[in-house]
């Protein structure tokens, strides 16, 4: 019974003194804003790691998805609740926000799927080396998109939502963005915990394993492909949104190659098709990330030479196609994730 | 049917009709095109010309998981089992053609869900028992032994209940003892399951005992038919094999 249910106790225990701790504002505002990026992160490389480690394929184009989402979840926000210089009054009651604005970012993760099919559609044909051009093709060709769309600040960039999000503390006053983002984060790795415990969705390891026996085996291989690579761009989506609304702003230029490198380099640092290992090292990235802050423009210099470090020393990441529960299996008496 | 790989005729004119209950090989030298008809049988090419129809139903135009649920199932010449995969799960994703959810069921865990998973999970174990595997089923198929191997992947493809199973040179690499094993369990299997099997294999021996008759192939074309002893005696499958003395 404890067993079964210790995770879902765990979780909201946890969810729960965050929300106090930011309630009670027990923290300054910037450790708050770094635990944030942290759930942003830990969706970001948990999904790109459905693609690069479970699925086999190399996708470096992760950021792409994310700013499909960041700018669609942000546009209807301000679009729908606030009064904007552009787009005029707002379409829909503000207060209505506080209950549309988990709905505002899951259409965000929506559209991001859809955009998904630009690399999922070449993926029936295409592997390897050339779907990765292709996953690069597609974050340039999103960031252009937004780049020449003058109604929403083009390379300028877009701003509003954090009136978006003053509306809804107006009605109820609540840390929304922390507690939709740690909702958001648990959501996800859920989900994809869920998708590649199934049979059906150990498909996605057999066509890395080995395509041809895959498909001879019965497995359906472009509709597991077309799910697994929307999924992935669809939770990146997720990740987009809650970034925006956690910076207030976006612009094109923070959702380039760089930003997909961040992701790609989380998740070979935690390892391949680990969840937990994804999750640990987005938490250390992070935190990494913040530290070396001083260093500023040199920061870009340590963290690649960190990478060929662990390539050479570890290069199956921290965890490596293990989970938490395959390390320490006496852990599987106190918990069951599924 | 024949098949072209742009100007060479890989098979041309290859034309069999197999029986329900029996075992039917197919031989010929190397480059005869022999895994050039099971790719096409098992919907992994299309062919060029001609028609190919399992119990009636044609697969032209059929992806290969489709021919798969149409009754096709196949091993490979070199084995092809999913490495990263314990024993239990390559038998269990290998009924991904007959799982009754879809992607956002196994999300949200529903009946569907849960009552499929249990009976694939048992499904899968009934089969590794039946065919002595279970003490395996936690394993990786790399630390099996290799005619282990073998035999994982042959009842892998008769977990995906074909009514033509295929199987590419099953006894490559296989020593003398397992490959008495495999000529039992070929047989346990014909006189068990509601099936046709078709065999290409190398080992004379091997093929002389199971199969009731026998296609002989060279360069695509058909040089001789008919039960092992015909064929043995065949004066064209002779110089197939052994080259013309009138050089």
């Amino acid at each position: 019974m404890l067993r079964k249910y210790s995770v879902q106790l765990i979780l909201i225990a946890l969810g729960g003194i965050i929300t106090y701790i930011a309630y009670q504002e027990l923290v300054s505002l910037y450790i708050l804003t770094v635990l944030m990026f942290m759930g942003v992160n830990i969706i970001l490389s948990s999904s790109l790691n459905l693609v690069n480690g479970y699925m086999g394929e190399f996708s470096c184009g992760h950021a792409g998805f994310m700013c499909v989402g960041a700018y669609v979840s942000s546009v209807l926000g301000v679009l729908l609740f606030t009064k904007d210089k552009i787009f005029g009054a707002p379409l829909l009651n503000p207060d209505l926000a506080v209950y549309l604005f988990p709905v505002i970012i899951i259409i965000g993760g929506i559209a991001a799927a859809l955009f998904g099919l630009l690399v999922a559609l070449p993926s029936y044909k295409t592997r390897g080396d050339y779907l990765a051009i292709i996953t690069l093709a597609a974050n340039y060709i999103i960031i252009s998109l937004i780049q020449n769309m003058d109604i929403i600040g083009g390379s300028r960039g877009f701003m509003g939502m954090k009136k978006v999000i003053s509306n809804m503390e107006d009605v109820v006053y609540l840390p929304w963005m922390v507690i939709w983002v740690f909702v958001f984060t648990v959501g996800s790795i859920w989900i994809l915990r869920r998708y590649v415990s199934s049979v059906f969705g150990k498909g996605v390891s057999a066509i890395c394993q080995d395509e041809v026996a895959a498909e001879i085996m019965s497995v359906n291989t472009n509709k597991i492909k077309t799910i697994t690579f929307m999924l992935s761009s669809g939770l990146a989506g997720i990740a987009g949104g809650l970034f925006a609304y956690i910076v207030g702003y976006v612009n094109p230029g923070s959702f380039n190659i760089l930003k997909s490198t961040e992701a790609l380099v989380m998740v070979y640092l935690g390892g391949m098709a680990s969840l937990s290992g994804s999750v640990l090292s987005a938490i250390l990235f992070t935190i990494l990330l913040e530290l070396l802050r001083p260093l500023q423009i040199i920061k870009w210099v340590v963290i690649p030479l960190i990478l060929i470090v662990l390539m050479q020393f570890r290069p199956e990441g921290i965890m490596g196609n293990r989970e938490l529960s395959d390390i320490f299996p006496k852990l599987k008496r106190f918990y069951r994730f599924k | 049917m024949t098949q072209q790989f742009g100007g060479l005729t890989a098979v041309s004119d290859f034309n069999v009709r197999l029986k329900n209950n029996r075992i039917a090989g197919l031989i010929g030298p190397n480059g005869a095109g022999k895994t050039t008809v099971f790719n096409l049988v098992s919907g992994f090419y299309q062919p060029t010309r001609g028609t190919i129809s399992v119990c009636g139903k044609p697969t032209a135009g059929l992806k290969p998981h489709k021919v798969t649920a149409l009754g096709v199932a196949r091993t490979f010449q070199n084995i092809r089992l999913w490495n990263q995969m314990s024993v239990l799960d390559n038998i269990k994703v290998a009924q991904h053609g007959w799982l009754d959810y879809g992607f956002f069921q196994s999300v949200m865990r529903t009946r569907a869900y849960r009552d499929c998973e249990e009976r694939i999970d048992r499904e899968a174990k009934d089969l590794l028992e039946i065919f002595e595997l279970e003490n395996y089923a936690n394993d990786y198929p790399t630390n099996l032994p290799y005619g282990l191997q073998r035999k994982l992947e042959i009842v892998r493809a008769l977990s995906e209940k074909p009514k033509l199973l295929l199987l590419d040179e099953p006894a490559a690499g296989l020593n003398s003892k397992d490959m008495r094993e495999l000529i039992r369990l070929v047989r346990w299997i014909n006189e068990t399951y509601d099936l046709c099997i078709w065999i290409i294999d190398h080992h004379m021996d091997v093929m002389m005992e199971l199969c009731s008759e026998i296609k002989v192939i060279d360069f695509g074309q058909t040089i001789a038919e008919g039960t092992p002893d015909e064929v043995r005696n065949d004066p064209a499958v002779i110089t197939a094999y052994l080259g013309d003395d009138n050089i």
